[in-house]
């Protein structure tokens, strides 16, 4: 296995990490839905890295990433939008607020 | 000649079945109707009991059985419910109809102003049933429900004013003494089923098995004995008497009821019906003679110094019924003969004091004969009617518990002469007590010290009372020394009865004494009313019955409390404990199990993490490094 693959692989894991932690730890929502985009490109940045240096190197990697990262833009979309209404109603984005589901 | 009427016997059951369903379903609509409905069909049952009765003097009719119905089949054996009319039958029929009767017309006056008065006569109703319906029963288990049922309604009626805690207290103690003779009943019909040929219960295959000895000796002698203390249960007995005193709570026309022709008459009626079982084991008899005699003698000491009218009748009836049993446990059919003639007799003029003291007590609202203390002596047809049934009681010529009496003497006299002692005592006895009550319920004399102006009772009261005044003074008529009409008629047998001039004078003697020293100790002026708390320590002991209800209490009752509040103890403790810890259990872990489920995402994500961590490093262990490549 190359060394440069490693790298890579080491810093998607880095990244995501940082991502995991960030969406399990932090009370803003925007903040958490950042970190869900982090952990996002970390996975996209793996795809990327097999695809270029993996053992059968391949065009589909870079294909899903970009599958990916056109989910993950509609997927922030969604969120930022419902936690725009939801602070509407609420005055809110702190996660620990939104536990109205436990009622 | 075939019976006409006896095909139709069961219409007896049907009125006041009827009566009783009519009641307790449309009661409340009925209020005011009920007792016409509830007196109608005593009246019907008395006549259909009266054609049946008068049919049987007048011809020569064999006996009429009809168990047709088969209920159960057991194997080989089967349970049948039928009815019986023969003469015991029909003499019981009438007895009971009759007095039925003259309660329920007698109730319309007394129950008037009661706001459960269609209450009362469903239970009145369901009352006469249940002791018509054992009466004719044709096999000792249709006895033993109707038997059971006689115990249902009496509690019902003895607590009709379940308002006072005594009365409940009362119908309680009454159901459970009773009991304790029904389940002795019980086991004594299950022992006949499986010793009986063909294991038959009717009355008539029983009498056919006994007289020819098909049943062990030692078996009948279980049997008879068992039998004997179901009904020393119902006709309260010695030592099983306790409940019928405190059954006066119950109202007045009840207390008639249930002492003259329903209720404790059951015993002496169920004794007199298997009474070929009890000829086949001589020492049951002697021991129903003996409790006969010692109940008898210790009722009538009771009775003598207890100060509410209705319980010194109670005593009476125990008394009574406890020389009833004297009389079968003589064992010969005259004695059985002048036995229920007895209970015939005493049908009446018991049923005629209970309702002359029902009177009293309707009017003066009274039962103390301390404070009645004379006040009754305006009341001129209670009054008459009292004296006509304490009399009657007492056993003096020509009234119709004077050949009952006589009759029974007569019988003891054959057997013994000690014997035939004890009752001439137990005979001044009753009427001293009965003196002693008149005195103080009518003496003119005591009333001098109380100022009265009583009114006599509605008619509704006064028509029974002077029909079975009536009744008291004739119904002797029927069995006397030389013309055993009854006797004869009852058994089939015919008697060479003698007539004894010295037991005839010395039994009219000894109650003349008991009324002289009733009369020398009550009867006169200036008296003063006794009081059983502050007297001497004996007179205290016979009020209190000998303490027998505090030894029973001691004995049986806080025994049986201690033992149930150790259960309930163990109940509570072990038995809920456990049930309630388990439910405890299982909801403390839905609350832990409720608290991880807090809301908030990020915890869920965390143990999710944490999971896929923990099963990461498990597929690790387990598959070993060699599934993931590395190295």
């Amino acid at each position: 296995m190359s060394g440069i693959l490693t790298s890579y692989l080491t810093l998607a894991a880095i990244l995501f990490c940082i991502g995991l932690y960030g969406a399990l730890s932090k009370r803003n929502a925007v903040i958490v839905l950042l970190s869900i985009e982090l952990m996002l490109a970390a996975v996209s940045l793996n795809l990327i890295a097999f695809a270029k240096y993996g053992m059968n190197p391949s065009i589909t990697g870079q294909i899903f990433s970009l599958f990916i990262i056109t989910v993950a833009a509609a997927e922030a979309a969604v969120g930022v939008a419902l936690l725009i209404a939801y602070f509407r109603n609420k005055g809110s984005s702190d996660v620990t607020d939104m536990d109205d589901l436990k009622q | 000649m075939e019976s006409v009427y006896s095909p139709y016997a069961w219409l007896i059951l049907l009125f006041p079945f009827v009566a009783f369903v009519l009641l307790i379903a449309f009661g409340r609509q009925l209020h005011r109707l009920s007792p016409w409905i509830g007196t109608f069909a005593a009246f019907a049952s008395f006549v259909i009991a009266a054609l049946l009765f008068g049919e049987r003097i007048a011809y020569d009719v064999p006996d009429y059985s009809w168990a047709e119905f088969r209920w159960l089949n057991a194997g080989e054996a089967s349970f049948q419910f039928g009815f019986e009319v023969n003469a015991l039958t029909a003499f019981m029929l009438f007895i009971v109809a009759l007095v039925a009767l003259a309660v329920n017309v007698y109730s319309a006056g007394y129950m008037k102003s009661d706001e459960r008065l269609s209450a009362f006569y469903c239970y009145l109703a369901l009352f006469s049933f249940a002791m018509l319906g054992l009466v004719l029963s044709e096999n000792l288990l249709q006895l033993f429900i109707f038997w059971e049922l006689v115990g249902v309604s009496s509690f019902l009626l003895i607590g009709f004013w379940f308002v006072k805690p005594e009365a409940k207290a009362a119908a309680k103690k009454a159901f459970i003494i009773t009991r304790i003779g029904d389940v002795a009943l019980f086991i004594a019909i299950w022992v006949l089923f499986w010793r009986m040929p063909g294991h038959g219960l009717g009355f008539t295959s029983i009498h056919n098995a006994f007289h020819t000895n098909v049943i062990s000796a030692e078996a009948a002698s279980w049997i008879a004995l068992l039998i004997f203390i179901g009904a020393m249960g119902k006709s309260a007995q010695f030592p099983l008497f306790t409940w019928l005193p405190d059954a006066m709570t119950g109202p007045t026309p009840i207390s008639a009821l249930i002492h003259a022709a329903t209720m404790v008459a059951a015993g002496v009626f169920l004794v007199a019906r298997t009474y070929d079982v009890f000829l086949a084991a001589p020492a049951v008899l002697d021991a129903v003679l003996w409790i006969g005699i010692i109940t008898a003698l210790l009722a009538a000491v009771i009775a003598a110094v207890q100060t509410d009218v209705k319980r010194v009748l109670a005593f009476s009836t125990v008394s009574q019924l406890g020389f009833m049993m004297t009389a079968l446990g003589v064992g010969t059919w005259a004695a059985y003969a002048s036995g229920l003639f007895h209970l015939h007799t005493h049908a009446f003029f018991k049923a005629l004091l209970f309702l002359g003291a029902g009177s009293i007590i309707h009017v003066l609202g009274e039962q103390d004969i301390g404070r009645i203390n004379g006040a009754g002596h305006t009341m001129r047809i209670t009054k008459w009617t009292f004296a006509v049934g304490a009399l009657a009681l007492s056993g003096l010529f020509p009234f119709a518990g004077f050949w009952s009496k006589e009759a029974i003497l007569a019988e003891v006299w054959n057997r013994s002469v000690t014997l035939f002692a004890v009752s001439i005592v137990l005979t001044a006895l009753t009427a001293f007590y009965m003196s002693r009550l008149y005195f103080y319920l009518f003496s003119k004399n005591r009333s001098r010290q109380t100022s009265s102006s009583a009114k006599e009772s509605p008619w509704t009261m006064t028509i029974p009372m002077i029909g079975l005044a009536v009744l008291s003074v004739t119904a002797g008529l029927i069995h006397m020394p030389h013309l055993p009409w009854l006797g004869e008629w009852l058994t089939g047998l015919s008697f060479d009865t003698d007539l004894h001039v010295m037991i005839m004078i010395a039994s009219n003697l000894s109650a003349l004494i008991g009324i002289g020293i009733g009369y020398l100790l009550y009867g006169r002026t200036g008296q003063q009313a006794e009081d059983a708390a502050s007297s001497s320590r004996w007179r205290r002991l016979i009020y209190h019955q000998f303490y027998i209800d505090d030894i029973y209490a001691w004995l049986f009752v806080k025994p049986l409390r201690g033992a149930g509040l150790l259960l309930r103890w163990f109940d509570r403790v072990m038995i809920s404990g456990a049930v309630h810890g388990t439910a405890a259990l299982i909801s403390a872990v839905g609350r832990g199990a409720a608290r991880l489920q807090h809301g908030q995402l990020q915890g869920y994500g965390l143990v999710f993490l944490i999971g896929a961590v923990i099963l990461a490093a498990i597929l690790f262990m387990v598959a070993g490094r060699s599934y993931f490549h590395v190295g």
